[in-house]
């Protein structure tokens, strides 16, 4: 393979913003045949790198070289010209308009006039890479998984010579997954090259066959993913030798903290999943991981939990206290904690500073009196998080937005777990955060846990939820999947439970009540 | 060759934040230059005038007290609510219920002697104030009525309230069928600090609610909820922050502020009940909080400047025989120069080459697509 010349080639591309070099003088070869991952931690300067290859950003510096033709890309539309597609992680599709519509708006005119031949070649195109797409469909009627398919097949109608796809299965099942995988693999077969951007280095040990890693701006390492291990892979990607997978021994939980049952919440808000009928215990000393494709009733969950929403009397109770009406500062009192999924705009306020973020939830800690604001209590509590978690920031004063996602939340984390808390529910811990601070995270949990706090952790990272969880269960369209020890519990399942594949029954404490079975 | 385009700031510049005012007053004083000469003055002689002049002595500077105590106490009080993003437009209308229900309880004591009757005099005002300000809190947080509205709305009744009352029966039945109430009893006004000046103890109402209000603002945990409330409603909520609770309480103390500095105009340079008790001081206060950054100094400084204009207004009309309305357009200059200034803080003035400007716009829309 190495002795053909490369599709894409790039030599010494420097691209510098206000305040940061997002790239360093990045050297890559993509060649044909060739599934190329692009691995970094956030802030590597990935995202940057990709912007460059699809034309959205100009280099400062830098040769480009398109099958051995230097030229300078001068935007997305040129990029598609050579024969470059991108699917971006966040879909850019108009939900009112069909399939076959949405493709028509990205092809030049003379393709898309006629909507009937074009609906013929996506299902040719689909069909042929296994992705079933129907062209008449709405794409408001379509999963997460074949939105993306819609993305690709946008990609592949062109002549595609580099396919580049910036993290595509943080959104998808691990059924969707292997689905996604044999697509990629068979368009590899046929002579296109793919960038692959992941977080999860399994899958790139899994698919691709060359690797470029990025740290700081920098590459810091090529290697062949077939040859290396995924903890190899993580070395290079942190660079230092912190630990990176830990086996955690699991618990076994004992006195009932959080007890939830027949929890049925309809939000007002069309787009929100309802809660059906859920039933939860969770005991002190464990952990409950509930994984699911976003947007199945985990938010809804997440704010019933955390007193934003309220449900009807004894559907939640904390150690006994009937907590389903009390508003969230309440439910602190009584050994709460909340970890959400928005750092920025909701676990901290992005203009205010990290001392003043720290009082935000734990003004019940004592940190104020009668009304005043103890700022020497602040200021040691705000203190002890930043050296306890390892927050790297400027100080007390560094503006919650001035902080990456992964110290954020360290730091607040570190503000939940120190309030004490006899229940802590955390939403996706570990998103878009490095790898460094992902283990600082877990860790941090796995302490609380044996400290007896009871903690619920909602995820879309399985292997997190199999590393850490005690016990695991899915939800699926506001239905709640069985509760059964991680061990017992084959990935196969977990994928089928995602999927809705199981018996609401079995799930319900009081089967009487039950209605109809959900599949 | 060369276009002119704004680039948004990496981060927000604190330096434009302060610069901002600054400049905006430079463009204020040379658009009313550039005005001044086209009405046929001299534009340095009517500057002077208009701004200098009225402070050219001690007398100039204790009127200026009389007018900065108002624009003090509403100004606080909207710095509060808008913190909070509470867009209360309503001081003028709560000004207004101040001036009239303090006023009409001193009208119950024309024949005072004691100086205790400004003890219910003066929490009458307040409680007015207040209570036409639970009105939008009530509307706010019950139906979720946008305030901008609602307080506009309740400034006009405010003002038809008073209207009627100096109209009707508070009219001062000696008073020749003038559409104003009786001069209240000497008792019932506001200590003044010599009897030389006008000025009285209200400007210290209005030192008081400036300490006050920054004291509740920087240490208290209210204060605290405020600014996350206005920040950042979604954190407020994780939080479990009282929102509607939060708005009473910013509406009422902006409502009480705001009725003090009614009743105390009454009580004070006025003496009586007559239709025009504001000159507008509900809406100034609205410029000063936004020139003064919201910042005690800021505002202290953005009230004098606010309370300058209007004595600048008299001395143009009585020196040059100029209308005195260009009070009002030298505000109104001021808060369009400041808005247009603002947008500095988050944004940049960048030159570009005109070809490139034509390729970044054709990668905006292809990635849009």
């Amino acid at each position: 393979m190495t002795q053909k010349n490369p599709r894409l080639s790039l030599n010494g591309i420097w691209k510098r913003y206000p305040g940061c070099i997002a790239n360093q003088d990045i050297d890559l070869n993509v060649f044909p045949n060739e599934i190329h991952a692009l691995l970094g931690e956030n802030g590597a300067g990935k995202s940057t790198l990709m912007k460059i290859i699809y034309g959205v950003v100009k280099p400062d510096e830098g040769d480009f070289l398109w099958e051995n033709q230097p030229l300078t890309v001068s935007g997305p539309a040129h990029a598609r010209q050579l024969g470059i597609g991108m699917v971006f992680q966040h879909f850019s599709l108009f939900e009112t308009l069909t399939v076959a519509e949405n493709i028509a708006l990205s092809l030049p005119t003379d393709q898309s006039k006629d909507l009937e031949a074009l609906s013929k070649r996506i299902q040719t195109v689909s069909a042929k890479y296994g992705m079933d797409l129907d062209p008449q469909r709405f794409v408001h009627t379509l999963s997460v998984g074949e939105q993306q398919r819609v993305e690709i097949v946008r990609c592949l109608l062109q002549d595609i010579k580099l396919l580049i796809l910036d993290e595509p299965t943080s959104v998808l099942t691990p059924q969707e997954v292997k689905g996604l995988f044999n697509t990629l693999n068979q368009l590899a077969r046929e002579g296109c090259s793919i960038l692959f951007i992941s977080h999860k280095l399994d899958e790139v040990t899994e698919i691709c066959t060359a690797a470029t890693i990025l740290r700081n701006g920098q590459v810091t390492g090529s290697c062949n993913p077939q040859d290396v291990s995924s903890e190899d892979l993580a070395r290079m990607m942190v660079g230092n030798d912190t630990p990176l997978n830990q086996d955690y021994k699991k618990a076994e939980g004992k006195e009932t903290v959080l007890s939830i049952s027949s929890l049925t919440f309809k939000s007002d808000d069309p787009f929100a999943s309802p809660i059906n009928n859920l039933n939860l215990e969770a005991k002190a000393g464990e952990i409950i991981g509930i994984a699911g494709v976003a947007g199945n009733g985990q938010d809804e969950l997440m704010s019933l939990l955390s007193g934003e929403e309220t449900s009807s009397g004894n559907t939640v109770t904390l150690l006994g206290y009937d907590i389903s009406q009390l508003n969230p500062a309440k439910r602190r009192e009584l050994g709460f904690a909340f970890v959400p999924e928005e750092r920025l705009g909701r676990g901290a306020v992005p203009d205010m500073s990290l001392l003043e973020n720290g009082l935000l939830s734990a003004s019940h800690c004592d940190l104020t009196q009668n009304g005043w604001i103890n700022f020497e209590k602040v200021k040691a509590f705000g203190q002890n998080i930043i050296d306890k978690y390892n927050v790297k920031c400027s100080g007390l004063d560094a503006q919650a937005k001035s902080l990456s996602g992964g110290n954020l939340q360290k730091f607040i984390l570190g503000r939940e777990i120190e309030q004490n808390p006899k229940l802590l529910v955390c939403s996706h811990p570990t998103w878009g955060v490095d790898i460094g601070a992902a283990i600082l995270i877990r860790h941090a949990l796995i302490n609380l846990r044996d400290q007896g706090a009871a903690i619920i952790v909602v995820s879309e990272d399985i292997d997190e939820l199999y590393q850490i969880s005690d016990r695991i269960c899915a939800i699926c369209q506001g239905d709640l999947s069985p509760i059964k020890n991680t061990q017992d519990v084959s990935i196969e399942t977990l994928g089928q439970w995602m999927a809705g594949q199981f018996d609401t029954h079995t799930s319900s404490s009081d089967q009487d009540i039950a209605g109809v079975a959900h599949v | 060759m060369f276009n002119i385009q704004l680039e948004k700031r990496p981060s927000d510049s604190r330096a434009m934040a302060y610069l901002s005012p600054l400049i905006a007053i430079a463009l204020t004083l040379i658009a009313g230059g550039i005005l001044f000469y086209t009405l046929g003055e001299d534009p340095l002689t009517a500057l002077y005038t208009f701004f200098i002049a009225p402070l050219s002595d001690v007398y100039g500077w204790t009127e200026l007290g009389i007018k900065v105590a108002p624009l003090l106490l509403c100004a606080m009080g909207l710095t509060l609510c808008f913190k909070a993003k509470i867009w209360n437009i309503g001081a003028e209308g709560q000004f207004i219920m101040g001036a009239l229900g303090g006023g009409y309880v001193s009208l119950q004591f024309l024949d005072a002697e004691s100086s205790f009757v400004l003890i219910p005099i003066l929490l009458a005002g307040t409680a007015s104030g207040l209570l036409w300000a639970a009105i939008a809190a009530y509307l706010k947080t019950q139906f979720k009525a946008n305030e901008i509205l609602t307080t506009i709305m309740l400034n006009y009744i405010a003002l038809n309230a008073l209207l009627y009352g100096v109209h009707g029966p508070l009219k001062d039945p000696d008073g020749f069928n003038f559409p104003q109430s009786a001069l209240f009893s000497d008792a019932a006004l506001l200590p003044v600090f010599s009897d030389d000046y006008r000025l009285n103890i209200s400007i210290l109402f209005g030192l008081f609610a400036l300490v006050a209000i920054w004291t509740l603002m920087s240490r208290t945990w209210i204060g605290y909820q405020i600014q996350v409330l206005g920040e950042d409603p979604a954190a407020a909520r994780y939080a479990g922050f009282k929102q509607n609770k939060l708005t009473w309480f910013a509406l009422l103390v902006c409502g009480a502020l705001a009725g003090l500095a009614g009743v105390s105009e009454v009580s004070g340079p006025i003496g009586q009940l007559i239709p025009h008790v504001s000159p507008g001081y509900g809406y100034a206060a609205i410029i000063v909080v936004f020139l003064g950054r919201m910042q005690p100094i800021g505002i202290l400084l953005a009230s004098m400047l606010l309370g300058l204009t209007y004595m600048g207004g008299e001395m143009v009309q009585i020196e040059m025989s100029l209308p005195k309305s260009l009070t009002g357009l030298f505000q109104g200059m001021l808060l369009f120069f400041l808005l247009a200034t603002d947008l500095l803080i988050s944004y940049r003035i960048i030159r570009v080459k005109k070809h490139t400007d034509k390729a970044s716009t054709t990668n905006a829309v292809s990635q849009g697509v």
